[in-house]
C-alpha cells in the first residue's frame, strides 16, 4: 500500500514540434481504479502507449511494479495488459480460439489453456456464445471478450484505453460492473476516459489532464470541491424575457457579471455561495418587472464544472486522440 | 526537476530478460496458426489463391494464346505458365500487406507488442502461413495448367530447384508485403496485389521483351521478375541457367534482407493508427 504501483514522473512526449506530454506525474496505488480524464487530444493515448511499452517519452520516468518502461519492458509487458480503444478482437476468430489464442501467446502451461479459456469465457458470460465467429457478436460482447483476452495471464495491471467509447448505456453499465468486480479481486486499473461520469462511477482517484500536464487530481469529491459555488438556473419563455432579465431587471444582482447566457435553452445561469437569497432577488425583480419565468433551479457543482474549470474548453466528444494522431501523419 | 532518460541503453533491455527458444517458436506457430485461419476463411483469399490464378492462365492460353503465339500449336502454353506462376505467387502473397494492415487499424498489433512475446512474430506469423498457402496454390495452378497442355521437362532436380526458388520468392514477397502494410491504410493496402500484378506483365513472363518497344528493353531486361520467372521456365523445361538463377536469387535475397530489416525496425516503432 505505502508504494505506488505505477509512478510517472515528469513525462515528456512530442510529435514533431507538437508537444503532447509535457510534464506528467501520476501516482497509482495497489488495487485501486485510477482515471486519467480528459477532453480529446489531452495525452491520454500518449500517456497509455508510454506506460504499456508501445511509445518511448521524450523526458522523465515511467516504472510498473519497479521495472522502468524503458529499460525493462519485458518485466513490464509481464505485469499489465492493454486493452485499447477499438475491441482488438478477431473477427474471423471464434471466441474461444481468441481466447485459446492469447493463452498461447501468454505462454501458459499447454494443458492449462483450454481451461483458461473455458474459465474466462464463462465469467463474461459468452459461454454460449464460444463456438460462435467473434465477427456475429455485439459491441458488447466484443468489449467483455477484449477484457477476458487481457485477463489470460492474470495481469497485476489493466489498462483501459476509453474502454466504454462506443457502447450503448447498457452494455456501458455492465462493463463498469465488471471492472469494479475486477478491481474487487485485486488488479489495479488504469483507465483513460473522456466521459466525467465514467470516472465519477468508477474511480478511486481521478487525475484531469489538460493540455499535457495533469491540472488536478483526487477523488470525485474532492475535485467537486475545487468549484465551491452553486448556481442558479433561470430559465425563460422566449429570447426576450432573456434578453430583458439580463440587460435591465437582474442587472446588479451579485454574479450576473459571470452569469453564463444560453440562447438555444433560454437559460441564464449565475454563479452565488447563497443560493436562496438570490432565487428571492429574481423573483422579487420579476414581480416587478412583470418578466415571466418558466422556472428556477439550484444547480449542484458536477465533474463537467471541474473539468471546464480546469480546461478551459468543453468535452466534446466529437473527434477521438485517434483522429488526432491521425491529423498529425 | 525533470530528469532525462538516455535515448539509447548500452545493453538490450530484452537481453536481461531470459528469451526461450523454445517460447519464439511457440509464439511463431501460434501467430501461423491465426493466419492460417484467416487465409481458409476469408472467401476473398481463397479466390485469390485458387480461383484467380487459374483463370488468369485459362485467360492467357485459351484466349490470348492463340493471338500471342500466331499459332495454336500449343507451345505458347510452355512459355507462359512460368510466369503465371510467379504472377500468382506473388499476388497471394500480397493479401498480408491487408491482413497487416488491419490488425495495425484494429490495435491488434498494438496490443501483441505489449505482451512478453518474440517481437516480430506476428509478422512471422503471416510469412509462413504465406509459403503454405502459396505451396498450394502453386500445385494447384501446375495441376491445372498441365490439364490445359502444359508439358514441363523438369526432373526431380529441376522440380526441387523450383520449389527452393518458389520458397525464396515467396518470403521475399511476403516480407515486402507486410512491411507495406504497417505504414498503409487498409484501402490502400489493396493495391500491393497491383505491383504483383502488373510488374511480371513488364517482363519476358508473357511475351518475349524483344516483341515490346524499345523504350521498355532497359526496364523490361532488368526488373527482378524478368531473371525469377526465367530461371522458374529454365528449371521447368529443363534447360537451367546458371548465370539467370544467380541473378534472380540476388534480387530476392536483397529485397528479403531488406524487407525484414525495415519490417522489424518498423514493427517495433508504429502504434495503431
Amino acid at each position: 500500500m505505502n508504494d505506488p504501483l505505477i509512478e510517472v514522473r515528469g513525462l515528456h512526449k512530442s510529435y514533431g514540434r507538437h508537444p503532447v506530454l509535457r510534464g506528467v506525474d501520476l501516482d497509482v496505488r495497489r488495487g485501486e481504479i485510477f482515471a486519467l480524464l480528459g477532453p480529446n487530444g489531452a495525452g491520454k493515448t500518449t500517456c497509455v502507449n508510454i506506460l504499456t511499452t508501445l511509445v518511448r517519452p521524450d523526458g522523465g520516468t515511467a516504472a510498473i511494479a519497479g521495472a522502468d518502461v524503458v529499460r525493462q519492458p519485458g518485466a513490464v509487458r509481464r505485469s499489465i495488459a492493454l486493452t485499447g480503444q477499438y475491441a482488438s478482437v478477431d473477427e474471423f476468430q471464434t471466441g474461444e480460439e481468441n481466447l485459446v489464442m492469447m493463452a498461447d501467446l501468454a505462454h501458459l502451461p499447454r494443458r492449462a489453456v483450454r481451461r483458461r479459456a473455458a474459465e474466462l469465457l464463462e465469467r463474461f458470460d459468452l459461454a454460449d456464445a464460444a463456438r460462435r465467429r467473434v465477427s456475429t457478436y455485439s459491441g458488447g460482447m466484443r468489449r467483455r471478450l477484449d477484457l477476458a483476452i487481457s485477463l489470460v495471464a492474470d495481469p497485476e495491471v489493466l489498462v483501459l484505453d476509453e474502454p466504454t467509447t462506443g457502447l450503448d448505456p447498457a452494455s456501458r453499465t455492465q462493463l463498469w460492473e465488471v471492472v469494479r468486480s475486477l478491481a474487487a479481486d485485486g488488479t489495479t486499473i488504469l483507465l483513460t476516459t473522456q466521459y466525467l461520469e465514467e470516472a465519477d462511477q468508477l474511480a478511486d482517484t481521478i487525475a484531469v489532464l489538460a493540455d499535457g500536464r495533469i491540472a488536478a487530481r483526487g477523488t470525485a469529491s474532492e475535485l467537486k470541491a475545487l468549484v465551491d459555488d452553486d448556481r442558479v438556473r433561470v430559465t425563460f419563455d422566449d429570447t426576450d424575457g432573456l434578453t430583458t432579465a439580463r440587460e435591465r431587471s437582474f442587472a446588479g444582482i451579485a454574479g450576473l457579471t459571470e452569469a453564463e447566457s444560453d440562447d438555444k435553452q433560454l437559460t441564464l445561469t449565475l454563479p452565488t455561495s447563497t443560493p436562496v437569497h438570490t432565487i428571492r432577488e429574481i423573483l422579487a425583480r420579476a414581480e416587478r418587472d412583470g418578466l415571466d419565468i418558466a422556472a428556477v433551479s439550484v444547480v449542484k457543482p458536477t465533474l463537467d464544472d471541474v473539468f471546464l474549470a480546469l480546461t478551459h474548453r468543453p468535452a466534446s466528444p466529437a473527434t477521438s486522440d485517434r483522429d488526432r494522431q491521425e491529423a498529425r501523419r | 526537476m525533470t530528469t532525462t532518460l538516455p535515448v539509447a541503453t548500452t545493453a538490450s533491455p530484452r537481453a536481461a530478460a531470459p528469451l526461450k527458444h523454445r517460447s519464439a517458436v511457440r509464439d511463431v506457430v501460434t501467430m501461423t496458426r491465426r493466419e492460417t485461419r484467416r487465409s481458409l476463411r476469408s472467401v476473398d483469399g481463397l479466390i485469390t489463391a485458387f480461383a484467380l490464378p487459374v483463370l488468369i492462365m485459362i485467360v492467357f492460353v485459351v484466349i490470348f494464346g492463340g493471338a500471342i503465339s500466331g499459332s495454336t500449336d500449343g507451345d505458347y502454353i510452355d512459355y507462359v505458365v512460368p510466369g503465371v506462376l510467379v504472377m500468382c505467387l506473388g499476388m497471394n502473397s500480397a493479401s498480408a500487406a491487408i491482413g497487416v494492415s488491419q490488425d495495425m487499424t484494429t490495435g491488434t498489433i498494438d496490443r501483441f507488442k505489449t505482451l512478453p512475446i518474440f517481437g516480430p512474430s506476428a509478422l512471422w506469423g503471416h510469412v509462413i502461413a504465406s509459403v503454405v498457402r502459396n505451396l498450394a496454390s502453386a500445385v494447384v495452378v501446375v495441376l491445372a495448367a498441365v490439364a490445359l497442355g502444359f508439358r514441363p521437362d523438369a526432373g526431380i532436380a529441376g522440380w526441387l530447384g523450383f520449389l527452393g526458388l518458389a520458397v525464396l520468392a515467396v518470403l521475399t514477397f511476403t516480407w515486402i508485403s507486410a512491411t507495406l502494410g504497417l505504414v498503409m491504410s487498409v484501402e490502400a493496402a489493396q493495391s500491393v496485389t497491383m505491383i504483383f500484378l502488373f510488374l511480371p506483365y513488364l517482363s519476358s513472363g508473357f511475351v518475349p521483351v524483344e516483341t515490346m518497344p524499345t523504350w521498355l528493353h532497359g526496364f523490361s531486361e532488368n526488373q527482378p521478375f524478368t531473371p525469377v520467372i526465367e530461371s522458374v521456365r529454365g528449371l521447368l523445361m529443363d534447360t537451367p541457367d546458371a548465370g539467370t538463377l544467380l541473378a534472380a536469387c540476388a534480387w530476392l535475397a536483397g529485397f528479403l534482407a531488406a524487407s525484414i530489416l525495415a519490417g522489424s525496425v518498423t514493427y517495433r516503432r508504429r502504434t495503431a493508427r
